[in-house]
C-alpha cells in the first residue's frame, strides 16, 4: 500500500505540475470569469473526472481493492450545513490564494518563501476546522 | 467575457488532468482509498486516527512533493509559479482553505476529481459552492477592490 501511495502521489504531483494547477496566477485566470478568462483548468477537471469516472465504473462492483482488504468510501448522502458552509469558505480561500490543498503540498518546496507559510496556516485551519465541524453536528 | 488565448493551454491541462484522474484511480483500485488531499492531510494531524492509515498518507504526500521535481528533471524546464498573493493575505488564504476543506469534508481533489466521478450529489453541491465563491472572490479582488 505504501508503494501504491507513492506512485499515485508522484503521478498526482506531476499531473498538477503539467496541468498548470501549481501556478496561482493561472488559477486566478481560470476563476476570473468576469475578466480575461483562461479556461485551461476546466480541462484538468474534465480529464480527471472522465478517466476516474470510467475507471470507477469498472472497479465499483469488485468485492475489494487489489492490495487492501476494503474500499473506504464516504457514506454520508446528506447535503448539510457543514458541507455548504465549508465549501463556500474553501472557495473564498482558493480565490484569495490561487492554491488548493494538492497544489499547496506539491509546490511547498518549489516556492518555499510563499509555500511553507501557506502550508502551516492551512494545516492549522484543518485542525481548527475539525473542531468547528464537530460543534456544528 | 474575453478569452485569454495567450495563456490558454488546453492540451497540457488535459494531459495533467488525465494524470490526476489516473492517480486517483490507482489509489482507489489498488488501495481502496479516496484521493482527497485535504482528508489525507487532516488524517495526518489526528491523534485518535487509526495508526495503520498513517503510512500510506505520508507516502502519498511524499510522492506529491516529488512529482513536480520529476517533471522538471524530465523536461529540463522549471515550473511556472506566479503567486497571486503574498504575506498575511496568503496566510489568511491558507487558513480559510484549511478551515473550509475540514468543515466541508473535501477539496478540489476529493469532491472534484473523486466525488464527481462517483456521481456523489454531496460532492456536486460542494463543487458548485466552492466554484461560485471562488469566482466571486476573484471578481471582487480583481475588478471591485
Amino acid at each position: 500500500m505504501i508503494i501504491i501511495a507513492v506512485v499515485s502521489g508522484v503521478i498526482f504531483g506531476a499531473g498538477l505540475a503539467i496541468s498548470g494547477m501549481l501556478d496561482p496566477s493561472k488559477v486566478s485566470g481560470f476563476l476570473d470569469l468576469f475578466g480575461v478568462w483562461d479556461p485551461s483548468l476546466a480541462f484538468v477537471m474534465g480529464g480527471g473526472v472522465i478517466v476516474n469516472g470510467i475507471g470507477f465504473l469498472l472497479i465499483k462492483n469488485r468485492a475489494k481493492p487489489l492490495f487492501a482488504t476494503d474500499f473506504k468510501l464516504p457514506t454520508s448522502k446528506v447535503i448539510d450545513k457543514p458541507l455548504l458552509i465549508g465549501s463556500a469558505l474553501f472557495g473564498i480561500g482558493w480565490g484569495i490564494s490561487g492554491l488548493c490543498p494538492g497544489p499547496a503540498v506539491a509546490s511547498a518546496f518549489l516556492n518555499p518563501a510563499d509555500g511553507i507559510g501557506f502550508m502551516v496556516f492551512m494545516m492549522a485551519g484543518l485542525v481548527l476546522g475539525r473542531v468547528i465541524k464537530r460543534r456544528m453536528a | 467575457m474575453t478569452i485569454d488565448f495567450d495563456h490558454f493551454t488546453p492540451l497540457m491541462s488535459l494531459v495533467g488532468g488525465i494524470m490526476i484522474g489516473a492517480a486517483a484511480l490507482i489509489l482507489m483500485a489498488c488501495s481502496g482509498r479516496v484521493m482527497g488531499i485535504s482528508g489525507i492531510l487532516s488524517g495526518l494531524t489526528q491523534k485518535h486516527q487509526n495508526r495503520s492509515e498513517i503510512p500510506w498518507r505520508l507516502a502519498f504526500v511524499v510522492g506529491t512533493i516529488l512529482g513536480p521535481f520529476l517533471v522538471m528533471m524530465v523536461t529540463g524546464q522549471g515550473i511556472e509559479i506566479r503567486p497571486s498573493a503574498h504575506g498575511p493575505l496568503l496566510m489568511l488564504g491558507g487558513l480559510i482553505v484549511g478551515l473550509g476543506t475540514a468543515i466541508g469534508s473535501g477539496c478540489t481533489s476529493g469532491h472534484g476529481i473523486c466525488g464527481l466521478a462517483r456521481f456523489s450529489t454531496r460532492s456536486l453541491a460542494a463543487v458548485m459552492m466552492f466554484m461560485a465563491t471562488a469566482i466571486i472572490t476573484v471578481a471582487l479582488i480583481r475588478h471591485v477592490l
